[in-house]
């Protein structure tokens, strides 16, 4: 039996000799909405291109539905942390969504109206129909990254990969992003990379926390012992307000 | 102006010019837009290289840079993604090489070696028919490819790590970027030469950029801001009896730093 969207068995990163991951072990179900928090430089980044396939662990295996990352890929949408591109860049935000369904249409042919369709929707989700037209530098970057989710969103991916989605996006923009992502759950699974704890604790069914190694219950709870360790310091320092939804009572 | 075209080599110059203007209008696009202008400069001087190995061979020179261009096309996009080489320092190397072989079987070759100024600085008045021929099935090549990879090469430009995870083989198409670059080098040696074809590549897409934001647009205009100016550029180095490659390339840069400096006045005023 195999139905886990994603299977991590003892992997490993190293960059220049340096271990960023450390024999990270995870399962990811059918519908899971997994968030993942650590400090800076923990290596919440690296494990999503890992399981992208972006990055090739030195040691260990990377199942993702069922398959290797990169055959596996047409069916992942992927929010970067960052999206480094030229501001001038003569592409419309429709050119940019529009290519968020590259997996979908084969080498050598034009967009098809189920490509044009499925970008329409994405871009309908999150608001920014309006700015369809509009040069992708000439967007706030609160609407940039809305439309980053829409590009994610276009290849209609049964596992969304998100690194930090909500930053810089407003807080009415980030509640029914959230809710957005509560509806998504029936048709994928999702693993949310996140700063923001509380709203972590709140929306998120499952919670691992990542310094290098992972901290993964299959649950929502994380005992206080594995944030003090990833995050090395007090917990109350992190979790300040919100301890008693994430934290296990002991 | 219209009495010149009676003669044969004014013709061939024009065609010579439109030729040079679709190859340089669609690939400089990709140039300026995926900033790449000093690869691209590399992969031209560079394909000096290959103009010597043609005196040395004793063949036409332009069909030793074909093979020539590509072959520091694929290094040059292999090393600066590969090693471990910070990329401008690996394409400085390269450029350096290549036209270094040039010199070295240049000089290797009996006698000496005419019309060697024609293939540094270009000379459009001279380009024989057989080499029309050539600009023609490149430019067919060049186009085939953009538009077959078209939506590909759009995602690779804006965002390569997004469009590798989207099923781009996105190291791949790069090094096909090059090659059409390294083609469009061959396309232009007649015409600019070697040392000035990073003009072309540059100023009319930089120029078309100006007027629009979208890339299909952005080609059109590039190719006839191209066509013109070459055309003028030919125009005037008749007249003046001066180089036409360094002629076309003075043409487009006057009025291209004519517009900005317009333009920045115009948009001073409005603020
Ligand atoms: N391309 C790279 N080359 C070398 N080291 C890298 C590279 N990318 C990341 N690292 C290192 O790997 C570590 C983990 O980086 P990563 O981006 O995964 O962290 P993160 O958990 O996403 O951090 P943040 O919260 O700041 O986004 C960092 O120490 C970083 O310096
Ligand atoms: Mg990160």
């Amino acid at each position: 039996m195999n139905s886990a969207v994603i299977e991590l068995k003892d992997v490993w990163v190293h960059y220049d000799g340096m271990p960023i991951l450390e024999g990270v072990d995870l399962v990811v179900e059918p519908h899971d909405f997994l968030g993942i928090i650590g400090p800076n430089g923990g290596g919440k980044s690296t494990l999503l291109k890992v399981i992208l396939g972006l990055v090739n662990p030195s040691r260990g295996v990377i199942k993702v539905f069922g398959d290797t990352p990169k055959s596996a890929r047409r069916d992942i949408g992927y929010l970067p942390q960052y999206s480094l591109f030229d501001m001038e860049f003569p592409m419309s935000v429709w050119e940019v969504v529009l290519t968020g369904r590259l997996g979908h249409t084969g080498l050598l042919k034009r967009y098809s109206e189920d490509d044009k369709k499925a970008a329409y929707d994405a871009l309908e989700e999150v608001d920014m129909l309006e700015y369809k037209d509009r040069q992708i530098g000439k967007l706030s970057g609160g609407q940039r990254q809305r439309v980053f989710i829409a590009r994610a969103l276009a290849g209609e991916p049964k596992l969304l990969l998100l690194d930090e989605p909500t930053t810089s996006i407003d807080s009415i923009m980030q509640e029914e992003f959230y809710e957005l992502l509560n509806k998504f759950k029936a048709k994928m699974a999702i693993v949310m990379v996140s700063h923001d704890i509380s709203a972590v604790s709140v929306y998120v069914d499952k919670i691992a926390c990542l310094n290098h190694r992972l901290f993964y219950h299959h649950s929502k709870e994380l005992t206080s012992e594995d944030l003090e360790a990833a995050y090395q310091c007090p917990v109350d320092m992190i979790a300040h307000g919100v301890p008693h939804r994430v934290l296990k009572k002991h | 102006m219209l009495e010149l075209l009676q003669y044969e080599f004014v013709r061939n110059a024009i065609a010579a010019g439109i030729l040079a203007s679709i190859a340089c209008g669609i690939i400089g696009v990709y140039v300026v837009v995926k900033r790449i202008v000093f690869i691209s400069g590399g992969i031209a001087h560079a394909s000096f290289g290959g103009i010597g190995l043609g005196y040395y061979l004793g063949i036409n020179p332009i069909l030793g840079v074909l093979p020539f261009s590509i072959a520091s096309a694929l290094s040059m996009g292999w090393v600066s993604k590969r090693s471990r080489l910070p990329e401008d320092t690996a394409i400085g190397i390269l450029w350096a090489l290549g036209m270094s072989i040039g010199i070295i079987l240049v000089s290797l070759t009996p006698g000496y070696a005419p019309d060697l100024m024609t293939y540094l600085f270009g000379n459009i008045l001279t380009v024989p028919f057989s080499d029309i021929v050539l600009m023609l099935i490149l430019d067919a090549v060049i186009l085939v490819v953009v538009y077959s990879f078209y939506k590909e090469f759009l995602a690779l430009c804006f965002d390569e790590e997004f469009a590798t995870v989207r099923g781009v083989a996105a190291e791949r198409l790069y090094l096909v970027l090059l090659c059409l670059i390294a083609l469009t080098v061959v396309v232009l040696i007649r015409v600019v030469g070697v040392i000035l074809v990073i003009a072309l590549l540059t100023i009319p897409a930089a120029m078309s950029r100006q007027f629009t934001s979208n890339l299909k647009k952005m080609m059109l205009l590039s190719i006839i801001f191209g066509a013109v100016f070459s055309s003028g550029g030919i125009w005037l180095s008749y007249m003046f009896d001066v180089p036409s490659g360094a002629t076309i390339v003075l043409v487009m840069s006057v009025v291209y730093l004519l517009y900005s400096l317009v333009k920045g006045i115009g948009s001073r005023g409005s603020a």
